[in-house]
């Protein structure tokens, strides 16, 4: 129960994150507060879009996806089940290697670093370290379940 | 399990208001930054763009810019000089460079400095301007101070224009339409982002934009054409 708590919460901030990004990128909000960092050089470089869509877009719609499917696996009913675990660290991991690939144009073709690219990097790692746990640690005890359902 | 979800709670809520209400856009009120609809004309229509190279050339490349961008600059400062010299100069290619202006909330003065690049292409000076915009880039961009004075500096300095006739055309403002109308000519071809490059009418998607890649695919293309 634990680590998909953490991933629903984790993926809420990576949410944020990334809608921060998407409005910005289609401006709805003003200039990002960045700080010593270029997110302008990378948010406005060609490869910020994939084919006309913003990038933060894709982040929007993972996080989303991973909130979601954390917490349905928190439902009395799916917290025994293996299944939301699965989907959570497969999410994960897509998540992961997009943003791997985000990550390496901004250090070897951009040559610019966006802070709020890199905070969602390391929120998606700690996402996928958490959701390969949760992964071997299998479904949720029942007292887990049964403490979970006199608590909710 | 109660407490978890008001925590979720309490992050979304925070988190959306600190977006919406720390960072909206707007409220510069800089009549230059405003994205103005202005109605196509004829003389709008007609401008296909800052021209450089033999009408001749079998390859032309369509570049939308955004004067304030860093790739842009950089690419402008770094990379257009060696393709100038070994491409353009050489018959190879044709440059055609438009505006693509970002909006205002991204970049703040790039239709300052595009209407800046106009007012010289009047006296046939706009490349030279350009090339002043870029190689001065970290002195304008991304500031909150208006650069009006630092582009009439190098206009008159770097460029060598006719200054009366440059400030009568920037106090005009009658190029705005023009680089609007290149932006929405620019979205209808499904530019998001810039530099964006259309090589004979094709989007060129590259992730590699400097001199070499560009020496390759201009060879490439000639061979193409020389083979049909």
């Amino acid at each position: 129960m634990r680590t998909r708590q953490a991933i629903a919460l984790l993926s809420l901030v990576g949410f944020l994150i990334s809608l921060y990004l998407w409005l910005h990128a289609i401006g709805v909000v003003g200039e990002l507060k960045c700080g010593t960092g270029s997110c302008e050089v990378v948010q406005t470089s060609p490869y910020a879009r994939v084919a006309g869509v913003p990038v933060a877009f894709f982040g929007v719609l993972g996080y989303v996806a991973l909130f979601v499917t954390a917490l349905v696996g928190l439902q009395p009913s799916f917290l025994s089940k293996r299944s939301p675990s699965l989907l959570l660290a497969g999410l994960a991991t897509a998540g992961l290697l997009f943003t791997a690939y985000l990550t390496y144009l901004e250090a070897f073709v951009i040559q610019a670093w966006c802070r709020w690219c890199l905070g969602s990097a390391a929120v998606i790692a700690v996402i996928w370290v958490v959701a390969v746990l949760g992964l071997r640690n299998g479904a949720v005890a029942p007292s887990q379940r049964d403490s979970a359902r006199s608590l909710g | 399990m109660k407490r978890f979800y008001w925590l979720l709670a309490v992050v979304l809520v925070g988190g959306v208001v600190w977006i919406w209400f720390g960072n909206k856009a707007g409220g510069q009120g800089v009549e230059w930054v405003a994205e103005t609809k202005v109605p196509e004309t004829k003389a709008d229509s007609e401008f296909t763009g800052y021209v450089m190279g033999s009408e001749t050339a079998p390859v032309e490349i369509v570049e939308y810019a955004d004067f304030e961008c860093p790739i842009c600059a950089t690419f402008g400062a770094v990379q257009f000089p060696v393709i100038k010299q070994q491409l353009i100069a050489t018959g190879k290619l044709r440059w055609r460079l438009r505006d693509f202006p970002l909006p205002p909330e991204v970049h703040m003065w790039s239709r300052l400095a595009a209407h800046s690049v106009a007012c010289a292409g009047e006296q046939g000076k706009a490349w030279e301007m350009i090339d002043a915009l870029f190689s001065h880039h970290r002195m304008w961009s991304q500031r909150r101070d208006d650069p009006a004075k630092l582009f009439r500096g190098w206009a008159k300095d770097l460029v060598g224009l006719d200054m009366t006739k440059y400030d009568a055309c920037m106090e005009s403002g009658r190029y705005r339409g023009r680089i609007q109308y290149s932006r929405e000519e620019g979205q209808a071809r499904m530019v998001g982002g810039t530099p964006t490059f259309f090589v004979n009418g094709q989007e060129w998607h590259t992730r590699d934009i400097s001199s070499d890649a560009f020496q390759r695919m201009v060879d490439s293309v000639t061979a193409q054409r020389r083979r049909r």
